[in-house]
């Protein structure tokens, strides 16, 4: 646990990336195998359930400390987390252990989920007693399901490859499934992650990392010098929707979700679907709820896989579809390395006689041509085009090295908006006034003159008077600005502070942003009755006046145009 | 009831019966001063009182001003008022002001440092407990979050990270404030691993520490050297205001780190964007401020900067008459330029 605490302080007190790797690389070159088979578990995000919930942990740590609960908070304010604030507020440790980091999970802390609380509590203070700040800090995002780490799981399989002597793509394929939720990793797991190249067998429902795209920001006018002539290019429509991967092996069907979780059971009619699919084909797609022809919105989507039982009723409200767009196996093989042309015309055979969809090629004489195509996006129910190269191979994670997949969106949404309310933010943010609350006025003010009795009432403290003008709120955000601005931001909110709610201040208005969203529906969370997707700042509109912001009008207009009170739009994807 | 000795006033905190303030952010005309840092030792006074070993900075930082220099211990009468200096084990020269009249004793402890066993400030007089009626007390890191580690381990931190760097051949700069704490780094580390060299604006500080008798390792600037083979083995002590500018380049690819209290926390470690923080403070921690407090033996205490709502809240929960002072006295570590939470 010791070692592991000391490698997660290198991680994270580097921003350099070969600091980074060199840290891994030391780590596994010592680590027993066992150890390092649950520090990989975590390092590439896996997440054992929780096994005492947070506020236990709080209380004990309270009780332990001899402070006082409204202590603790203050404390917790100022660090931004919690479990960095237990870490910090516990009396230092009167001994001192090395068990390994296998044996912690599993001997202590795997142990402990649903022990009767008294005996949990007699542990953790022995656990609190035997770390230092930096083991507590570990022990707490253990024990509670918090731990993060910034490292990506790319740099994870990079190196574990370097330490065996493999290519990372091959650690990468065998690492699927190994952060799933019901995996147990020991030595012999960590073993075969490392084993030569010719040895490892590859268990029949074991899909292959996923290829992710980059966004493309350029200027459409650009892209025949960046991109070259449209015809060397696949162009598909973007589905929102849940990047799956579908496995058809040994007469079963897998699928697996981008976040690499086995979603089989959730998606019966795909599963149906997917059976009729020769043996040994493996598909890369999109999971989507498809209603009337079209894609819904996500949020369906998103409420369906909310659901813990799949009534009859769910599956015909929300029944949803998988548009295939690759085809990294067939006959057994794999494909990744065929140009992307050879994986199309390998993809259509496969689907031949299946109820499978397809993602329709979209045709266009030139760039020009797409960009117009483009700005159906929103009727269509799609977040723009994906661009692939037709001579691209099926690379492996996030990179560029094996042709390029580019993800061309539609603009966002957009919104002068007036900043009412500030809360500090988290971890790198602690103690800087990062997640701003915004709010639109309710009409247009008549004037300056009307605007500034409304922010003078608001410095009175007076309520606002029903029908009267005013500003209401409509969206949180704390994305960005660059850390300069955050600094020049969280100056004019501690000096335009009007009252303190625990963390949060109202601050007199006097700033006003431009946000950018994904989608808009309604919703009785803000004030304003509407809600946004995915906020946020786009810039700070200094040269904008504050009676120039924008209106509920503005907010309900851009409802109507985008259909249904919900637009498609999530965490991207692909 | 006796008046109290000390109030709050525009100018700063004054001392009524004296006829005098402390620490004073406006221009007045008798100041008794408890430290050199800016924000206590200020300009413009008409008379300045200040403790002996803190006269060679004082005017070093504030050039030519009508200064009395007073021994710690040594008492001053001025209006009926007895005052006397004694050490506050913050940078050289810190002072805690005792005061005493009509049967009252206050002290204000200015910027203070306290430690476990064994473990002071070695480049200033330790920290001198004084029994009093009512105690004006800093609360820079008045949260329980702020624990600092044994001296000793911190140094050897610094002493392994810098070996290591020397190893690699990368210089280690290190970013302390110029003034206490980068004097407390040069007589912390081990100057056997390399060569030491600091900013410019170090050494002026680091000469006034020599000729009031601290023993600090020998230093050269930065910029007198261009050996490479010496700027790769070498401990840069340098203030923090040197970061990511052209004075930086001269050392290529460094390995860089923040020696502050405020790096207990990581948001503010990350916020610095250095390589590395060493949790290395020149202010009491928590359990420090608790003891300094209750050896004080005081009923009233008066918080001044730092986590000051905090602090009163948790005195008058121990049955202390606890109060506040707003002062304009800000922490000297621009690690955290921000103010604290109320």
């Amino acid at each position: 646990m010791n070692r592991f605490a000391q490698l997660f302080a290198e991680l994270d007190a580097s921003t350099a990336t070969n600091a980074k790797l060199a840290a891994l690389q030391s780590y596994f070159a010592q680590a027993a195998p066992a150890d390092a088979a649950w520090a990989v578990y975590f390092l590439a995000g896996g997440k054992p359930r929780q096994v005492l919930p947070t506020a236990a942990l709080r209380a004990m740590a309270v009780q332990r400390a001899g402070i006082p609960e409204w202590l603790f908070e203050e404390c917790y304010q100022a660090v931004g987390d919690l479990a960095e604030t237990i870490a910090h507020v516990l009396p230092p440790p009167a001994t001192r252990s090395d068990v390994g980091l296998a044996d912690w999970v599993q001997q202590r802390l795997l142990p402990l989920r649903g022990a009767e609380s008294a005996e949990q509590a007699t542990h953790i203070a022995q656990w609190f007693d035997e770390l230092d700040a930096a083991g507590r800090f570990l022990l707490v995002k253990l024990i509670g399901g918090g731990f993060r780490v910034g490292v990506s799981k790319l740099l994870v399989q990079r190196a574990l490859a370097a330490q065996a002597g493999l290519d990372a793509k091959l650690v990468a394929q065998r690492m699927m499934g190994y952060t799933d939720a019901k995996a147990m990793p020991d030595a012999a797991a960590y073993a075969r992650l490392l084993a030569p190249a010719s040895e490892g067998r590859v268990e029949a429902g074991q899909p292959y990392p996923f290829f992710l795209a980059h966004a493309l920001d350029t200027a459409p006018a650009e892209f025949d010098a960046q991109l070259g002539p449209s015809g060397d290019w696949l162009v598909e429509w973007k589905y929102d929707g849940i990047r799956a991967q579908l496995v058809r092996r040994e007469g079963q069907v897998w699928i697996w979700s981008r976040g690499e979780e086995l979603v089989t059971e959730r998606f019966p009619e795909i599963v149906q679907a997917a059976s009729a699919l020769p043996e040994g084909t493996v598909l890369d797609g999109e999971i989507v709820v498809w209603k009337d022809a079209r894609p819904a919105p996500f949020n369906l989507l998103q409420q369906r896989i909310g659901r813990k039982t799949l009534t009859k009723k769910v599956l015909a409200d929300a029944p949803v579809a998988f548009i295939a767009y690759d085809l990294l196996e067939s006959q057994g093989e794999d494909r990744r390395d065929r140009p992307q042309h050879e994986r199309r015309d390998l993809l259509e055979a496969a689907l031949q006689g299946t109820l499978l969809q397809l993602s329709p090629e979209v045709q266009a004489p030139d760039w020009a041509g797409f960009a117009a195509l483009r700005r159906e996006s929103r009727e269509r129910g799609v977040e723009g085009f994906m661009l692939k190269h037709r001579q691209s191979h099926y690379g492996s994670g996030r990179t560029k090295a094996d042709g390029t997949w580019w993800k061309w969106k539609i603009e966002p949404l957009s919104v002068d908006a007036v900043l009412v309310y500030a809360q500090a933010g988290h971890g790198r943010r602690a103690s800087v006034y990062t997640d701003y609350t915004f709010a639109v006025w309710n009409r247009t003010p008549r004037d300056v003159a009307e605007a500034q009795a409304v922010v003078d009432a608001i410095e009175r403290r007076e309520p606002a008077q029903p029908g009267a003008l005013q500003l209401v709120t409509f969206a949180k955000a704390y994305s960005g600005l660059s850390d300069t601005e955050f600094a020049e931001v969280d100056r004019v909110i501690r000096q335009t502070t009007i009252e303190k709610f625990g963390p949060v201040r109202s601050v007199k208005p006097s700033l006003v942003f431009e946000l950018g969203f994904e989608g808009i529906n309604r919703s009785p969370r803000h004030k304003s009755g509407i809600a946004v997707r995915f906020p946020r700042m786009l810039r700070i509109r200094s040269d904008k006046p504050l009676h120039e912001a924008d209106t509920l009008g503005h907010l309900e207009a851009l409802l109507a145009i985008t259909g249904a009170g919900t637009m498609a739009a999530r965490e991207p994807t692909q | 009831m006796a008046a109290d000795l000390v109030v709050q006033r525009p100018e700063g905190l004054y001392c009524p019966a004296g006829d005098f303030f402390i620490d004073p952010w406006r221009p007045v005309d008798r100041a008794v001063i408890t430290h050199a840092h800016a924000d206590h030792a200020r300009r413009g006074h008409g008379h300045y009182l200040a403790a002996a070993p803190a006269e060679g900075v004082l005017r070093a930082r504030l050039g030519d001003i009508t200064l009395q220099p007073l021994a710690y211990g040594e008492a001053a009468e001025h209006r009926g008022v007895r005052i006397s200096l004694h050490p506050a084990g913050h940078v050289l020269g810190s002072a805690q002001v005792r005061l005493e009249h009509g049967g009252q004793v206050w002290v204000a402890s200015g910027d203070y440092f306290v430690s476990g066993a064994g473990d002071d400030n070695r480049t200033c007089a330790p920290f001198e407990p004084l029994r009093c009626d009512c105690f004006i007390t800093e609360s820079t890191f008045g949260l329980p979050v702020y624990r600092w580690a044994p001296q000793r381990e911190v140094f050897g931190a610094i002493d392994d990270w810098w070996r290591a760097n020397a190893a690699q051949g990368r210089a280690s700069v290190l970013l302390g404030y110029s003034f206490g704490k980068a004097q407390r780094i040069l007589a912390g580390v081990d100057a056997s691993i390399g060569p030491i060299l600091v900013h410019g604006a170090v050494e002026p500080l680091n000469a006034a520490y020599r000729a009031a008798g601290v023993a600090l390792p020998a230093t050269q600037l930065a910029t007198a050297v261009s050996d490479k083979a010496v700027l790769q083995r070498a401990l840069v002590v340098a203030p923090p205001s040197v970061l990511g500018s052209a004075w930086m380049k001269r050392f290529g690819d460094c390995a860089d780190a923040f020696a502050s209290g405020w790096m207990q926390l990581r948001g503010a470690r990350r916020r610095q964007g250095v390589d590395r923080g060493f949790v290395l403070s020149d202010h009491a921690d928590w359990p420090g401020l608790q003891r300094a407090i209750g050896a004080t033996g005081a009923s009233r205490v008066i918080v001044t900067h730092g986590y000051e709502a905090v602090m009163v809240r948790w005195l008058a929960e121990q049955g202390l008459e606890a109060g506040s002072f707003r002062t304009e006295y800000g922490s000297e570590d621009p690690a955290n330029d921000a103010e604290a939470p109320a």
